[in-house]
């Protein structure tokens, strides 16, 4: 899993059928410093994310399908937390 | 499988409840003579591992199969805690 930050989302009238209702957000991913690093990614929301939200992004098909929770689908990404600290050692 | 050190934990009151229950931990791969390799992630503790641990990590679909048949939406997770590692005759 990855953290990053929701910086907007996203509307497709046509997608997908197993889309139908899902949330897509934009996530842009962080480092551990809180920078953005990498390219911005869509993923579904299972947690009623919002913009500005640090937030735990799964990107891996079973487990996105999972927060989905309808069956066999294509999806491959999903905010599945929202991230309230981060503790790092040393 | 890969090799990382734990090097933080991550809190989060709000999300998926599959994911209830679990501890999330941050962990930085790293290669056998222990220097990092790549970025930090974030993985889901089957084994009770704790901070500046070394541990084994899968990834993908496999990261949900220790919590079966609780159903983790999970990409990672920490399956092992190293005790040594010996490379060599």
């Amino acid at each position: 899993m990855l953290i990053g930050r929701v910086v907007g989302n996203l509307v497709a009238t046509q997608k997908y059928a197993k889309l139908e209702g899902a949330k897509l957000l934009l996530v842009q991913p962080l480092d551990l410093a809180g920078k953005d690093r990498g390219t911005t990614i869509l993923a579904i929301d299972g947690v009623d994310a919002g913009p500005g939200d640090r937030v735990l992004v799964v990107q891996d098909g079973r487990a996105a399908q999972l927060v989905l929770g309808k069956g066999t689908s294509a999806v491959d990404a999903a905010v599945v937390g929202v991230v309230d600290a981060v503790d790092l050692q040393g | 499988m890969l090799l990382a050190r734990v090097v933080g934990t991550v809190v989060c009151a709000r999300k998926d409840a599959g994911l209830t229950g679990t501890k999330l931990l941050v962990i930085q791969p790293i290669k056998t003579d222990r220097t990092p390799h790549g970025k930090a992630l974030v993985a889901v503790d089957s084994v009770g591992a704790g901070a500046a641990e070394e541990v084994i990590y899968v990834r993908g679909r496999e990261a949900s199969f220790p919590f079966l048949p609780a159903e983790v939406p999970a990409d990672a997770a920490i399956v092992g805690i190293v005790d040594r590692i010996h490379i060599g005759s």
